[in-house]
This record gives structure tokens, sequence and C-alpha cells, in this order.
């Protein structure tokens, strides 16, 4: 049982907090509503998409490259049209959006724990650490992050796990900044001092004390750095260096269906791309609406 | 004011001596170097001798020495794919990639400047609301995105404009460039566009925050209360006074520009050491990728240093010190 | 009282800021004249309405505010009605302007001799050698000691003094008609500011130019002006010829701000000091705005604004105005 006087006083849920921030604006509501649509869609995909696009027992090759709104030679009707091979659009992109959003939100959770972590400690035990842990972050964040993500692709060779390890490198840094903000602030704050005169170890202090309080500015990075980590596999996975041809991602798709776009063919291209503009602009607006909405200075 | 100098100098060395560590590191210490170093299609009598004469048969101190001194001779290994000292090839396309992040960079100053201005001395009004969400959309859209619609748009759908490949070169002053050609500049035009987007949009909103911030300031009252016309208020004090900030963040983000051009090169095929560093790590030709990454990564750094020099000449304050 | 026409005459003037918490009267219905060669000393603590006012003069006054009301007449051209234009070619040039931190009102990233020419070609054809010729002069004029390089220095290379002693010249570059002057010599040191006093003093006997000076700290008005007017959220309370002001002030806080100023004289454990604090612009006191902190307020002047009542030289507001010697 937790002694009242330790819980930081006067705050009500966060979560609430964030979604009432939401739901006070119009774009944030519609951008949410349909990211909600897309995540489902993305998780069921394997239920209700019409096609598996990567078992070849159910593609029709030569329904290659049928425009959007047209029927194959066995009556499947291709709301999106089809790829050279023959594989229907539609399918094609909700097994991308699975991938590109699994990838994102591995990327976001792992960056998210190893620099809240390296935040917190930065910030809880101070002095050499804290110096250690900021100048690591000030080199991580001064180099373009592409150029991190190509060092590490170079060194590390291609594959899913090292797609999102190159990512988590990126982004960390990010996190440990934002995090050792709040925490140097709330270090101060008289439920730490209570926590420490209560002899509690460091670990609990650090994880059911100070980390609890230091969670809004990590919601809002953790949605916008999602949205980053999507659009930054997409690039890499673009340019051949990304995630391997088995597990298409919406980038790969995207790239596969570059060259067809200078033929004509655009649907195989433009169509991934908007639904990655889609999820990558809904991540963005209703990130910055909970920004907004978790800000103390902004709710005076 | 040279004690700043010296004191970003040495900090410039540190980081690049880190960069050096961490990249040999990556080849030498993590990744297996003989994969690296040695075509995968050696034969064992090969592999011997070539360990043998890379050193990788030393302790990891004296090989990181060697890597060090070979760097500073110029000698960052062979490519295996073209057969040509890595750094010959990097040299032989980093004309290219310069060519088009020097044309982004100005069309980003003169895209940007402009709209943020126009977007900073009327606020709030439908103007500025419409340049501040299109500059959202700049920085929001993936780079790699805005090239194929661009492409889309101009290339497959107006037909205007060329998707791929550099044009004619001519020569300018001595410089072989696409600028002397129009053919080359039909094929300079979208690269660059696309390379300058994300710039464009932080011109803007960068020019628009420091429009906003300084024309409530007391010396552009007291101008006005001199008599001066307004135009000369604006566009000579005003913009003086933002122009250092914007200028020394341009200049630090020509080098992320640098390494951001490798999306641009490969949709446009642009013949540059972005387009080659993509090539390389596909065809698994290490020495070119090592080769590249220390490059740009000094590159990098020199420039900061740079424009850190810069700006301390362009703020008066910063380089003749306080009088009091 | 003076029978020639007066350099400046505001008339009733009314700035007002809307804002989106409402609207601030920041100047209400001020009115007072100045003449040829006379120094006239606005005075008031911060708040009061009196920079604004000078601000006002000048057309500078930046949105959500504007002039409401009244009229700005210099020399019979009200200012109020004029074009951006016609307004600009007489700033700096027949009216000029002093500000009180030189620091901010100088551009830092120019040259002492590039913003003083370029006020210089802002209102006359000249070469750029004849104005820079005239620009060294006029800082000479004003006691700057080797002009020719402090024409090549940047702002942060002066000190306080000779910024302002920079902005003075500016302000005489083409011998204007009237100086506002808005606090000039707060930012100062003590004996910098007894210079640039008594310098300014000169200079306005000498060519016969009218100032304005606005200042909170009547010691330095009192030494100063040749007529005062004290302002009071917004109001002059109180004005007249300062002598006459000073030993027989009429308004409360008149009495009240003369008596918080130290003196030689006066000998005690504690200085006096004006109960209360100046109202916020955006929450005025009902009837006359001074009333909560007046010791002689009464029903009357809690429930009615006081008019404007004049007597010979001397103005004033007030339903109780005191008589007799400072008290």
């Amino acid at each position: 049982m937790k002694p009242a006087f330790l819980k930081n006083p006067g705050r009500e849920t966060t979560f609430g907090q964030a979604l009432q921030g939401v739901l006070d604006s119009r774009p944030a509501t519609v951008a949410a509503i349909a990211l909600l649509a897309l995540v489902l869609a993305a998780v069921l995909a394997p239920w209700i998409a019409p096609q598996n696009p990567y078992d070849l027992a159910s593609i029709t090759i030569l329904d290659g490259r049928m425009p959007p709104g047209s029927t194959g030679i066995y009556g499947d009707y291709y709301i999106l049209g089809t790829d050279v091979q023959g594989r229907d659009m539609l399918s094609a992109m909700m097994y991308g959006l699975r991938t590109s959003l699994s990838v994102g939100v591995l990327t976001g959770l792992f960056a998210m724990s190893v620099g809240t972590t390296l935040g917190l400690c930065a910030a809880y035990f101070g002095g050499r650490v804290d110096t250690l842990v900021m100048r690591l972050v000030d080199l991580m964040l001064g180099f373009p992050a592409i150029l991190v993500a190509l060092m590490m692709l170079a060194v590390l060779g291609q594959g899913l796990d090292k797609v999102i390890l190159a990512l988590v490198a990126v982004q960390w840094a990010y996190f440990a900044r934002a995090v050792r903000a709040t925490a140097v602030v709330e270090r101060r704050k008289e439920y730490m001092e209570a926590a420490l005169c209560l002899g509690l170890s460091h670990r609990r202090a650090l994880f059911s004390q100070l980390l609890p309080n230091c969670v809004p500015p990590v919601i809002v990075l953790a949605m916008i750095q999602i949205a980053n980590a999507i659009a930054a596999e997409a690039t890499l996975s673009f340019l051949g260096i990304g995630l391997p041809v088995t597990q298409p991602s919406l980038g790969l798709l995207i790239a596969n269906g570059y060259q067809q776009m200078l033929a004509g063919l655009y649907w195989i291209s433009v169509f991934p791309g908007v639904l990655l503009l889609i999820v990558v602009f809904a991540m963005n607006i209703v990130g910055d609406r909970i920004r907004d909405a978790l800000n103390p200075r902004l709710q005076k | 004011m040279t004690s700043f100098i010296i004191r970003r100098l040495c900090q410039s060395i540190v980081i690049l001596i880190l960069t050096s560590l961490i990249v040999f590191a990556g080849v030498y210490a993590i990744g297996d170097p003989i994969q690296i170093l040695i075509p995968a299609d050696a034969t064992q009598a090969e592999i011997a001798q070539a360990v043998h004469s890379l050193g990788l048969d030393q302790p990891l101190y004296r090989q990181y020495l060697q890597f060090v001194s070979h760097t500073l001779h110029g000698d960052l290994g062979t490519s295996f794919v073209f057969n040509q000292p890595a750094i010959q090839l990097i040299l032989q396309r980093l004309p290219a990639t310069l060519e088009l992040v020097c044309i982004a960079v100005v069309l980003a100053l003169i895209i940007g400047l402009p709209l943020g201005l126009a977007a900073g001395l009327r606020p709030d009004s439908a103007l500025d609301r419409g340049i501040m969400t299109g500059s959202i959309l700049g920085f929001s859209l993936p780079s790699f995105w805005q090239g194929i619609m661009l492409v889309l748009i101009f290339s497959v759908t107006l037909g205007w404009l060329p998707s791929s490949g550099r044009g004619t070169l001519g020569t300018i002053l001595g410089i072989h460039t696409s600028l002397a050609t129009w053919d080359g500049i039909r094929h300079l035009i979208l690269p660059a566009l696309n390379l300058a987007l994300f710039k464009i949009a932080l011109i803007t909103r960068l020019t628009r925050s420091g429009v906003r911030e300084t024309m409530p300031l007391d010396y552009v009252k007291f101008a006005r209360a001199k008599g001066l016309r307004e135009s000369r208020v604006v566009y000579v004090h005003v913009l003086k006074n933002i122009l250092i900030p914007i200028v020394t963040v341009v200049g630090m983000e020509f080098g992320s520009m640098i390494a951001f051009a490798t999306v641009t090169e490969t949709i446009f095929a642009w013949p540059g050491v972005g387009k080659l560093i993509i090539d390389s790590i596909m065809k698994l030709d290490r020495p070119v990728v090592v080769a590249y990454l220390l490059i740009v990564v000094t590159m990098f750094i020199l420039l900061n240093l740079l424009v850190d020099i810069v700006y301390s000449f362009l703020d008066p304050r910063v380089r003749l010190g306080a009088a009091e | 009282m003076n029978t020639a026409t007066p350099t400046l005459s505001v008339r009733n003037l009314r700035t007002w800021f809307h804002t989106r918490a409402g609207i601030v009267r920041a100047v209400d219905d001020v009115s007072f004249d100045v003449y040829p060669g006379e120094i006239l000393g606005l005075v008031g603590e911060s708040g009061s309405g009196k920079s604004i006012t000078g601000f006002s003069i000048l057309g500078l006054i930046d949105p959500p505010g504007r002039i409401d009301g009244g009229q700005i007449l210099f020399k019979d051209v009200d200012l109020a009605a004029l074009t951006r234009e016609e307004l600009r070619r007489l700033r700096g040039n027949r009216i000029a302007m002093v500000f009180q931190d030189p620091m901010m009102t100088l551009d830092p990233v120019f040259r002492i001799e590039t913003q003083m020419v370029e006020t210089i070609l802002s209102h006359e054809r000249c070469s750029g050698r004849a104005a820079r010729a005239r620009a060294r002069d006029v800082l000479a004029a004003v006691g700057i000691p080797s002009p020719e390089e402090r024409l090549k220095a940047y702002p942060h290379q002066l000190s306080g003094g000779m910024r302002q002693r920079v902005a003075i010249a500016i302000a005489m570059l083409h011998k204007p008609d009237l100086i506002i002057a808005d606090e000039p010599t707060t930012a100062l040191d003590v004996t910098i500011q007894a210079q640039i006093l008594a310098q300014m003093q000169q200079l306005c006997a000498d060519t016969g130019t009218a100032m304005v000076w606005v200042s909170h700290d009547l010691a330095v008005i009192a030494g100063l002006a040749d007529r005062i007017c004290v302002m009071y959220a917004g109001r002059i309370v109180e004005s007249g010829p300062t002598d006459d002001i000073l030993d027989r002030p009429r308004h409360p806080y008149t009495i009240g701000l003369i008596g918080s100023v130290p003196s030689n004289e006066q000998t005690g454990p504690r200085l006096y000091q004006i109960p209360g604090m100046a109202p916020s612009p955006l929450s005025l006191p009902a009837g006359c705005a001074f009333n909560p902190r007046c010791a002689h307020a009464t029903e009357r002047c809690r429930a009615e604004q006081p008019p404007l009542e004049a007597l010979g030289p001397r103005t004033h507001r007030c339903f109780h105005p005191r008589t007799g010697d400072a008290s």
C-alpha cells in the first residue's frame, strides 16, 4: 500500500486530459478516428483483406497491371487495381500498413524505453552521469538522422531487426532529452524528497515515483516519433536498404511501383503513398493536439 | 574571438576522432572485417594474403593506428565493384552532389525568405495561415514521397521536365556545372526542388517568427520615428537582424542536406555521392561505404565549424565584443 | 501666458487599446499646448499613459491601439488626420523623438554612421559625403569627443551616456520644431543625467525648439520644465507653470508626488508614500480614478468623474482641490 502523500497531488489522469484535448478539436478527432480505423484494418488484415498478396497461390498473374475498379479474369474485383504481378493493391496496402505500423510502434517503444531510462538516470543521479548522457544526446542529435541510420545499417547489415535497431539509435536521444528536462524539475519536488527520506531504493524511487510524473511529454513524443519512424522506415525501404522484400512495408510498395508510375500506372505507387501520408499526418495532428492539451502553460 | 575559434577547432577535432573510432569499431571490431574489406569470392590463399597486408592479424590498437595513418594519407581502401580507390570514386561524384545541394540552398532562400516575410508582416491573416499550413506539409511529407509527387506531376502528367539523370554539363568560370546549359538546368530543377522543400518550410517558419519577434522591438519604432520609409525599416533593419540567425541555420543544414541527397539522388538517378553509397550498401561494397561515412562526417563537422566562425563575423556584437 | 501660436496643441486626445480583455483607455481626453522654446514636463507613474501620449503624437501606436478621438495640432496641422506618407515626412524632420533606452533604440547591427546618414537621406537629397559631414558636426555639437571614430562604431561599443547623446544628435539632425523626449535620462547614471539635462535645456534655448519631456521623476522635471502636466490613469489631473504647481499644488495626487521627493529640508523618520497602487488600466475605479488612494475622497468623488477646471494658467481635475501651500 503506497502512502497517499507519495503520489504527486493535483493531477487528474493524463489519459483523460489527452483524450479530452483530442475530442475538443475537430481536425484531431477526425484524424484520431481515421487512425483507429487504419490500425484496425492493419491488425485484422489477415482476416479481412480480399486476398493474401504473399500467398502465391492466391494471385492471378494475368491480372497484373489492371487499373483501379477493374475486374479480373476470374471475377475478382480489384478496387484499387493490381500491381505488376497481379496482387490486389488494397490487400497489399493493408499488409504493408501492418508491417509499417509494427516497425513504427516497435521502434517507438524501444526508443522510448531506452531514452526514458537514460533520461531519468541523468536527471536523478546528476553530476557525471548527467553530463555523459547529455553529451551523448547532443552528439546524436547533431548528426542528421539519415546519416546515423546509414552508418548503422552499413555496419550491421540488412534485415527487420537491424532496421529497428538503426531507427532506435536515431530516436532514443529525443526521448532522453525530453524526459531529462521534465525529470530535473520533478526531482526537486517534495514527493521525491519524501521518497528518499523513506529510504526507497534508487530503482523504486526512479520507476514508481519519478517516472509516472514524467509521462505527459513522453506520450506526445511517442506519438510523433512513431510517425517519424514509419516515415523513416519507408524512406529506407524505398532506398532499398530497409526491410527485405519478403516483408514489404508501404515504403517498399512505393519503391516497387515507382518504375511503373513513369509508364503511367500510377496506382501502384501513389495509393500506398497516400496511405502512408494519411497515417503520418494523422499521427502528427493527434500528437500536436495532445501536446497542446497536456501543456501546463496553455492550460491556464 | 580567436580563443573562440581555437576552442571550436579543438571540439571539432575531438568529434572527428570519436567518429573515426566509431567507424573503425564498426568495421574492424564489431563487423567481420574480412567480410567487409575482402571480396566475398576470394580464395583461402587470397584471404590469408589480404589479412596479412591489411594488418588484420595485428592487435586492435595497432590496426587503429594503421587505419588512421592510411586515412590521413588518403588511402581508404579499394572498391570491390569498381576496382578503384574508394576515395577517388567519392571525389569523382562529389561535385554532382555539391551542385545539387548548393542550388537547393539557393532555392530554399529565394522562396522561403519572401514567403516568411509575407506571413510575418501580416500576422494571422489568411495569407499567413495559408503559408503556415503549407509549411507544415513541407515538414511532414516524407521527402521521397515529395519527390515522387514532383515526378508524377511535372514529368509524367505535364511532361515539362525530365524525371531522371543529370543533363549536359558546361563550364562557367572554370567549373563544370549543369547551369551552363539549358538541358542541364532542366534536369536540375526537380531534384533541387525536392531537396529544398524541407528547407523552404524551415526557412519560411524561421523568417516568419523572426519578423514577428523583431517588429515590436524598440529600434524598429525608433527607425520609424526618424522618418524612414517603411520599406527601409523592414527590408534593411528588420531583415538584416533576422538574417543572421537564419543564415546560421542554413549553413548548419548544408551538411545534413548532403546526407539527405541520398534520397533525392536515388529518385532522380542523379550521379552523385548519395546514389553511390546506396548502391554500395546494396552491393556490399564496404570500402566505399566506409570512405563515404568518413568523408561526409568530416565535411559535416567542418561545415559546422565554418558556420560558427562566419556567424561570429556577421554579428558585430560577437565580433567586436562590448566596450564597457 | 504666451499669445504666440503653440507649436503643438493636443486637444482631447484619446488613445485606446482594443484588446480581447476589454478597452484600455491609455490616454483619455488629454489636452495641452507647447510653445516654441518651451519645455513641457509630462509627469506620472508607469501606466499613467504619459509615454503613450508621446507615441500618439508621432503616430507610433501599434494595433490593437489606435487614436480614437481628439486632435493633435502641429502648427495648425492635425497630425491625426494626415496620411502615412505625410506623417512620415514630418517624423525625424520637424518632429523628433528621443527614447528611453538607447541600447534598444539603436539598431545593433548597423554603424552609427549608417543610422545617422539614413535619417538625413530620408528627408532630403544630398550626397553621402555631405550627409556624413553633417552627422559629424551634430555629434560634435552634442558634446561627443572624436566624432569621426564614433561614426564608425557600433552601438554596443559606446557607453550608455554616449549612446543617448547619439540619439539626441539624431533627433537634432534636421533642427526640428518639436522634440518629444520619453524618459531619456532614466537609464543613465546620475552624473551623466545632469550633463544631458543641461545640454538639452541649452539646445532648446538656442534653437527655439519646443520640447515635451516625459518622466516619472518629478525632481528632474522640476529643474527642467517651464510648465508641468501631471497625469494619472490616462488623464491630466493638474497642469500649470512649474513653480506655481510646486508651490501651490491643488490635486491630492500632485501633493503626494511632491511629498515623496526626497529633499534637503525634510528630515525625519520616513519619506511620504502615496498609499495604495496605481489602478490597472483594465479596471479603473468608478468616479475619480484617484479616489481609492485619496485621503479627502467623498461620495461624489466615488460616483462622478471630475471635469477639467481652468483657473488662469492652471487646470485641475478635482472636486476638492487643496488650497494653500504643499503640506
